[in-house]
Order: C-alpha cells, then sequence, then structure tokens
C-alpha cells in the first residue's frame, strides 16, 4: 500500500515538472494550429501552402520572437480578423452554450441512470 | 418518458431545430472582414518599391487627407480590373492613393504599372505578406479608406467595382 | 447514350415498385392479402435489381466517357485513367446518391430474405419504413439530383475530376462507408416495427444484432479508409482533424458503438428497450442528418459535395419527417415495451455496459454540439465562430481517462452480479505496472500536459488488461477482447505520436542543406516531367543520420490541366517505429521550395489498432450463435 502511494507521489511529482525548454517551434505550431485559413475550405494555417497562411506563420513566428505571449498574439488576430479565425472558442457569453450544454448532457445522463437504476437506494 | 412536458419540451425543440437549419440555408455567405472595428492603421515601415529606402507609414500618412491604401500584385487577375478606379481616383484631390505590391517579382509590378498607370503616390513592398496582415488584409485585392486622423473607416474586400467606387467617394464627399 | 435513359427508366420502375410494396405493406398487415405477402421477395429483388441496371447504366457512361450526361461532363475526362473513371461514378453528388439508393434497396432485399424467424406483420413493418426512406431519396434523387440529365449538344471534353480524389484508397471509401451508414437503416426500421409490434425483446435484440454488427464494421473500417487516405494525399501529415465531415462520420459510429453494447445486455438481460429503440432512432437519423449537412453548403469544410441550398432543403425536410415520425411512433407506442424492473447491480458487466453509452453518448453530444453550434450561432446571432480541435480535445481528453478504466474492469465482471471478483489481485497489479511504465516513458518529454500523462497510464492499464484477457485463452469473447484491445492501442498509439513528434520547415534551393536534430537533410536536384494528365516536379532529397546510412525521399508537386490544380505529394517512409513524412511546396514568386520534414512515430500502429478493432465486428459476424 506504502509503495503505491510512493510511485503516484512520484508520478504526480514527475508530471509537474515540465522541463522549461523554451521549444518556440512547439509553441508556434501550437498556435498555427489554432489559427483558422481565411482563404481555405476549413485548414488551419498550419496546414495549409496558401499565401496567406505562409503570410500568417511568419507573422506568428515574428511576434513570438518579440516575446507576445499566446493569449495576446490571439486577442490579435481576434481584433485584425474577427472571432472566426480562432479554432479555440473564446470563454465569453455567446459561447457559454458551446461549452456548458456537454457538461450538463453528461450530467443528465448520469442522474437517468442514477434515478432509473436505483444506484442510490440501499440494498 | 411519461413526463408529459418532457415531450413537449422534445417536439418544440426539433421545430426550433428544424427552423435554425431552414434559415441556416438560406443565409449562406461568405465571411470577411468588413466589419470589424475601426482602428487606427498600423504604422509600419517598408521598402520603397522606386527609392529601395526604408518609410514609414507616419512619414506618409500627412496632409490631413484622405488615404485609400490599396494592397496589388501583378499576377492578380481582379486587380486589373480595378485599376480603372483607382485611376479615376487619382484625379480626386481630396484622397491620395497608397500602394502596397503583395508578393510580387518588381519586373512583372512595373510592366503592370506601364501597362496599366500608376495611380499611387508611394508604392511600398510587402514581399513577405506580413504587412498586409499587420493591416488586417487577407487577400489580394483589398483597400482600406483611412480618415485624416489615420483610423480606418471601410475596408474593400476584393476589387473596387462601380458600386463600392460610388461608396468610397461618398465616404471621402462626407467629411468634406 | 441509351444508357441515360435505361438508367433513367429503372429508376422509374423502382419509384413505380416502392410505391407498390409500400402500399401493399400496409394493406396485407390488415387484410392478410397472401399474393403479395409470398412475391414479396420477388418484388424486393426486382427492385434492387433495377437499381442496379441503373447504377450500371451510370457506371457505363463513366465508362465511355459520355458527356452527353450532365455528371459525367462534370466529373470526367477523356484522359482520366479507367480505374479513376469508374469510381468516378460515386465520386459525386449524383453518383453517391445512387449508391445510397443502391444499398438501401439491395439492404431491403437481404433483410426480408433473412428475417424468416420474425413474426410476419414485424417483417411487413419494416419493409414498409424502409420503402419511405427509399421513396424519399429516389424523389430527391429524380427530382433535385439526377444523374441522368442530358446535354445537348454533345461537349467534347468533360471537365475533370479533382485530382486529389484521384487515389485508390478514395476510391473504395464511398462504397464502404455508406454500406455501414446504409445498412443502419434497417436497424432502424425494424426498431420502430418491433417498437409498433411490442416485440422488442431478446429474441429481437438476438436477430437484430447481425445488422448492428454489420453496419458498424463497415463503418470503422470506412472511416479507416478516409483517415488513411487523407494521411497519404493530403500532404500535411495529419489523419484527423476535427473537420465537420469528419465528425458527422464519426457521431454515427460512437452511437453505433452504444447500440453494440447495449443490445448484447438487451439479449441477456432483457432491459434496456426503450434506450435500444432510441439509440437505432438516433443512429440511423445522424446519418442523414450527415448527409444534410455535407451536401448542403451550411458547413464549411474541404469535404463538402454539393453546396446547393435547394437540395439540402429537400434534405432537410426528409430529415426532420422522419425524425417527427419516429418520436410520434415512440411517443404512441412507448407503452408496448415490456418493463422489467429487475434491480441492477452495479458491480457487474451490465451496469459497466450502461456506463459506457452514458460516455459514449457524451462524446456523441460534445460532437454534435461542437459542429452544429456555429450554426445556431449565426443564424441567432449573425456572428460567426469556429470550433475546431481545441475545444473536442479539451472535452474529450478528460473524460476519456475514466472510460478507459472502466472499459478494462469492465469485460472482467460478470452479467448480473459479481459477488467476488476472482482476479482482483491482477487487476491491481496491472494498475500499478502501467503507472510505473508511464513514468518511465514520461522521462522521454518534456511540457505535456498532466491529463496527457494520466491518459497514457489508463491506456496502458487498458493495453495490458486486455493483453492478460488474451493470455486466458477465453474463446468466447475473443470479439471482445480484439476490439478492446485494438481501441487501447488506438489511444496509445495517437499519444505516443502526438508527444514524440518532430518536425522542421524551412525554405531550400537547390544544393542546401539543414540540419534537424542529429540528421542532415539536403536538397540534391529537381526534376521535371510529363504524365498522362499532369506535369510533374520531382524533388531529390537525402537524409543522411548520424550514423552515415542514407534515405532519398522524392516527393513531388502535380500541375494538372482538367481541372487546374496543383497539388503536393509527400514522399513517406513507413516503418514499425515511424513514419518519415516530407512534403514540399511551391513559394509564390520565388525560386525556392517549401519544405517540410516530420517524424512521427507509431504512425502504422494507428492504423493496425483501427483495423483489430473492427476485426472485433467482423469476427462477430462470422460467429455461430450460441444455443
Amino acid at each position: 500500500m506504502k509503495i503505491k502511494i510512493i510511485l503516484l507521489v512520484i508520478l504526480v511529482l514527475i508530471s509537474f515538472s515540465k522541463r522549461s525548454f523554451s521549444n518556440d517551434l512547439k509553441l508556434e505550431n501550437k498556435i498555427n494550429k489554432n489559427l483558422r485559413c481565411l482563404i481555405c475550405q476549413g485548414q488551419s494555417i498550419y496546414d495549409s501552402q496558401s499565401d496567406f497562411a505562409e503570410s500568417m506563420k511568419l507573422v506568428v513566428k515574428q511576434k513570438i520572437e518579440a516575446g507576445m505571449s499566446e493569449e495576446d498574439i490571439y486577442s490579435f488576430f481576434k481584433i485584425q480578423y474577427g472571432e472566426w479565425i480562432l479554432y479555440d472558442p473564446q470563454f465569453n457569453i455567446k459561447n457559454f452554450a458551446l461549452w456548458l450544454l456537454p457538461i450538463l448532457i453528461f450530467l443528465a445522463g448520469g442522474i437517468i441512470i442514477i434515478v432509473k437504476f436505483g444506484v442510490l437506494k440501499k440494498r | 418518458m411519461k413526463n408529459k412536458y418532457l415531450k413537449i419540451f422534445i417536439i418544440i425543440f426539433f421545430i426550433f431545430s428544424f427552423f435554425i437549419f431552414y434559415y441556416g440555408l438560406k443565409q449562406k455567405d461568405l465571411y470577411t472582414t468588413e466589419n470589424s472595428g475601426i482602428q487606427k492603421f498600423p504604422n509600419l515601415t517598408l521598402q520603397d518599391f522606386f527609392t529601395n529606402k526604408q518609410i514609414s507609414f507616419e512619414d506618409i500618412l500627412i496632409d490631413g487627407n484622405y488615404y485609400l491604401v490599396n494592397i496589388w500584385a501583378s499576377w492578380c487577375l481582379p486587380c486589373r480590373d480595378e485599376h480603372i478606379y483607382l485611376t479615376q481616383l487619382k484625379k480626386n484631390s481630396s484622397v491620395k492613393i497608397i500602394g502596397i505590391n503583395y508578393k510580387d517579382k518588381k519586373s512583372n509590378a512595373e510592366k503592370f504599372l506601364d501597362e496599366f498607370g500608376n495611380p499611387y503616390e508611394y508604392i511600398l513592398n510587402d514581399k513577405d505578406g506580413i504587412a498586409s496582415i499587420e493591416i488586417g488584409a487577407y487577400g489580394v485585392p483589398e483597400s482600406f479608406i483611412l480618415n485624416r486622423q489615420k483610423e480606418i473607416v471601410k475596408k474593400i474586400i476584393g476589387p473596387i467595382d462601380q458600386k463600392k467606387f460610388k461608396k468610397v467617394l461618398k465616404i471621402i464627399k462626407n467629411e468634406n | 447514350m441509351i444508357f441515360n435513359y435505361i438508367g433513367n427508366f429503372t429508376l422509374f420502375f423502382c419509384l413505380l415498385l416502392s410505391s407498390i410494396i409500400f402500399f401493399t405493406s400496409i394493406l396485407s398487415l390488415n387484410n392478410k392479402n397472401s399474393f403479395f405477402k409470398r412475391n414479396l421477395n420477388e418484388l424486393l429483388f426486382f427492385k434492387f435489381f433495377f437499381t442496379l441496371l441503373s447504377f450500371f447504366s451510370l457506371l457505363i457512361l463513366f465508362i465511355n466517357s459520355e458527356f452527353s450526361n450532365e455528371t459525367v461532363l462534370n466529373n470526367s475526362h477523356i484522359s482520366k485513367p479507367l480505374f479513376y473513371k469508374i469510381s468516378g461514378t460515386w465520386g459525386n453528388h449524383e453518383g453517391s446518391l445512387l449508391l445510397w439508393l443502391l444499398i438501401l434497396t439491395f439492404c431491403a432485399f437481404f433483410y426480408f430474405l433473412k428475417s424468416k424467424n420474425r413474426p410476419l406483420d414485424e417483417r411487413l413493418l419494416t419493409i414498409m419504413f424502409q420503402e419511405l426512406i427509399i421513396i424519399g431519396f429516389l424523389f430527391f434523387l429524380l427530382k433535385a439530383s439526377n444523374p441522368f440529365n442530358i446535354i445537348f449538344p454533345v461537349p467534347n471534353e468533360g471537365m475533370g475530376l479533382n485530382p486529389i480524389l484521384q487515389d485508390p484508397l478514395l476510391a473504395i471509401h464511398p462504397p464502404i462507408l455508406y454500406l455501414g451508414y446504409v445498412s443502419t437503416s434497417i436497424v432502424f426500421s425494424s426498431s420502430l416495427a418491433g417498437l409498433m409490434r411490442g416485440n422488442i425483446n431478446n429474441f429481437w435484440a438476438k436477430h437484430i444484432k447481425s445488422w448492428v454488427y454489420i453496419s458498424w464494421t463497415f463503418l470503422t473500417l470506412g472511416i479507416l479508409l478516409g483517415s488513411i487516405w487523407a494521411y497519404y494525399e493530403l500532404g500535411w501529415g495529419g489523419f484527423w482533424f476535427w473537420d465537420p465531415v469528419e465528425n458527422i462520420s464519426l457521431m454515427p459510429w460512437l452511437s453505433l458503438t452504444a447500440l453494440v453494447h447495449c443490445i448484447l445486455v438487451l439479449e441477456k438481460r432483457s432491459i434496456l428497450h426503450s434506450w435500444t429503440v432510441i439509440l437505432s432512432i438516433i443512429t440511423f437519423t445522424l446519418g442523414i442528418c450527415g448527409t444534410f449537412l455535407v451536401r448542403s453548403g451550411i458547413l464549411n469544410s474541404i469535404h463538402t459535395f454539393a453546396n446547393d441550398p435547394e437540395r439540402g432543403l429537400y434534405i432537410l425536410f426528409f430529415l426532420f419527417f422522419l425524425i417527427f415520425l419516429s418520436i410520434l411512433i415512440y411517443f404512441i407506442y412507448e407503452d408496448k415495451f415490456e418493463t422489467n424492473n429487475k434491480n441492477l447491480n452495479f458491480y457487474s458487466k451490465d451496469f459497466s455496459i450502461i456506463l459506457n453509452n452514458w460516455f459514449v453518448m457524451y462524446f456523441l453530444s460534445v460532437i454534435l454540439i461542437g459542429t452544429i453550434y456555429p450554426i445556431f450561432l449565426e443564424v441567432l446571432s449573425n456572428e460567426k465562430i469556429s470550433v475546431g480541435p481545441p475545444f473536442f480535445n479539451k472535452l474529450i481528453i478528460p473524460f476519456l481517462i475514466p472510460f478507459l478504466i472502466f472499459m478494462s474492469i469492465g469485460p472482467n465482471l460478470k452479467w448480473i452480479k459479481n459477488n467476488k471478483l476472482s482476479n482482483k489481485l491482477n487487476l491491481i497489479f496491472i494498475f500499478i505496472l502501467s503507472i510505473v511504465i508511464t513514468i518511465f516513458v514520461s522521462r522521454f518529454y518534456s511540457s505535456v500536459a498532466l491529463n496527457i500523462t494520466i491518459l497514457l497510464t489508463a491506456s496502458f492499464y487498458l493495453f495490458f488488461v486486455t493483453i492478460k484477457d488474451f493470455a486466458k485463452k477465453n474463446y468466447k469473447n475473443y470479439s471482445q477482447m480484439f476490439s478492446h484491445f485494438g481501441f487501447s492501442l488506438l489511444v496509445l498509439s495517437i499519444l505516443m505520436n502526438s508527444i514524440f513528434s518532430n518536425e522542421v520547415t524551412s525554405n531550400m534551393q537547390v544544393g542546401d542543406e539543414i540540419k534537424f536534430l542529429d540528421k542532415k537533410i539536403k536538397l540534391q536536384k529537381l526534376e521535371n516531367t510529363k504524365e498522362a494528365n499532369f506535369l510533374k516536379l520531382i524533388a531529390h532529397f537525402k537524409i543522411e543520420d548520424k550514423d552515415k546510412i542514407e534515405l532519398f525521399f522524392k516527393p513531388e508537386i502535380r500541375i494538372y490541366d482538367k481541372p487546374e490544380t496543383i497539388t503536393s505529394e509527400a514522399a513517406i517512409k513507413t516503418d514499425i517505429f515511424r513514419d518519415r513524412f516530407l512534403v514540399i511546396n511551391l513559394v509564390k514568386e520565388n525560386d525556392y521550395l517549401n519544405v517540410r520534414y516530420q517524424e512521427k512515430p507509431f504512425m502504422v500502429w494507428i492504423w493496425i489498432s483501427a483495423i483489430l478493432i473492427s476485426l472485433g465486428g467482423i469476427i462477430n459476424i462470422f460467429k455461430k450463435n450460441e444455443k
């Protein structure tokens, strides 16, 4: 039992310690995958080779090198091009339902199971 | 599902969804950034097309004139169509036209200007497309109308046609 | 030329036959009109036969490049290779609908043939619902998407098929996918019929089980083929993009997966009757809903077929007609369910299947909401948002963790009740083993989110538990073992792939060399050649690793003229440990190439695991029923 606990603690500690490589390329790719290519049919700028996508990738790289944070970069593009360019829907009032509905459905499912199958009843 | 209210809710929900999809079908239109809010035009520094020197927009955008910043390229076919309107606008004293040559070869661009005319006060190079993105454009051609306070008051996506040309004239005249 | 007319008229005959069958099946229910009941087999066969004739007519028109036919004109041209002329038959909107119809009529015929042990009125009702669907499709085909429209004067050349669709994988992807979708129509019809007759019980479950397995297997394979094609053909190195059309194919698969498990419970324990019917309805309507979303132009996707709102309108009406019909029938007849309020012990296999259904339906709702919400938002508030991979990943990954753990423990429980978990010790030991292995693996990577690491543990757990089950040699459950093991391998391969993938992008000219990790990548030369219907630019690359081993890659850029397209063909080297992926692109107005090189570990295992998953389904189809 003790061994299990120790192992668990080690696991948690290791998972938390992110060796901080300033891995710019990984960040770049992450942001590029999150930005929509506006002139393509459903591709991110990471996937697309169009003019717009290529220029966008350069701009993203420039901004990372200039020290902008990921959030700031998204904000910048949101102001320029609207929310449609971001693949990660933001947490604001109009997207409230988007994020909340699945969770509600999950809970509703749980409640239905509990009620229908008498999970809480004493046996 | 003995619950009557649940049944009614389900039926209403599907009727509602039907109408949403119905109107969704009717409404299909392409996304444009035309309605993004008024912004101050960014102060970029680009290379001048003819002199190869670095100029910043701060230097060019003076006078208290209206400015039309036009993104164009020699390989862009619709740009040829809109050039007539740009040439006409050049004659209008209240607006000055600045061109941004997007991802183009100098020799091709010069040929284009020889053939169709040069309505631009200044032409700046954007070889890698970065400047266009900093301005908020995503394709070619696109035009931006700046007011006297250097704010973007209108974006024109795509080539300027008769209708858009009239709109431009209206905007320039409005503040006169 | 004559085939235009043959194709058209055979479809009209089908419509006639379908209407006859539809009405007589209604009449026969009360009248016991024996003529039609006896000859229904023949009628159904002829209907299928006529649809087959129609389909063949279109096929021949394509093969002969008959440009008097509008569909052939729009989607083919003379210099296309024969194989793609054939597959072009269903590579377009009208032809693919004809394929739908073909499979629909075949399923109707096959169902009636194989359902002799079911009560006659249930079979009649099933055929009635099936014919309703077929008539709906026939009307749509004949009115709005006729593949046999004639053009006069006859043009000399066609517009051609998009070159990225000219690929063997993509040629068989639609037929297999449609076999999956369309066969759920029988499950749908049979559920409604059984509901109306009060026949939903464990016997019905046993009967419909094979259909569910067949649909599920084909759907799994169909989706797999689509992903493989996207990976090899589209040149971005990705295999799943959470693109709306992909989501639409995944949703019926999810509800079908829930149904596969649920039907087992219905068969063995006689509970969950109403839920089974609801799942059948959901599965098929999701399939039609998918057809609607893809063909109407309401979604923005790289996959969309035809952007025709008028067609979309028709499908919309048809879809909601089916939905309201099902809801109506359900509400009217739901009292006919054999209510079985057996007390459920939640330390049992049945309960874990209920948990499975709960989670699977949650995943389905995430995908459904993510795909449809932008449409709702745009109509209601005129604003456009995008819902992409980050959304789906955030909502699905955390829930996969308990899902995988339940999936490991569930099959080890007995039906009804588990008094003593005999292999409790084994399961706990494997859990510790999974943690240890995860710790070991985690030393090789950095900056990965915590939930990914825990997910890794959970998938290792399922992995080892299913291996342990294999070792026990329980022949009865091979199908489940293969599928579950395949699933654990799938999650593991995807995780490892995404954690350990590496890439580099650069602009290169001939003679340039770039360094990447411990490798040197050099662009040696460029070569221009001309093929049958395109110009080819081949870039010769040499990649040398630290042990001086050299690999040669030859990615291409292809310039087609009919229609004018430029595509990029990646050079991919696969082995069991990793894929090496090199792709080039032209940069406008410049002499250099944009080069992207990726190292993607364990790619091939993703495909293998999906095949294993479908293997479980295949085993089930061919398994003799236990007494």
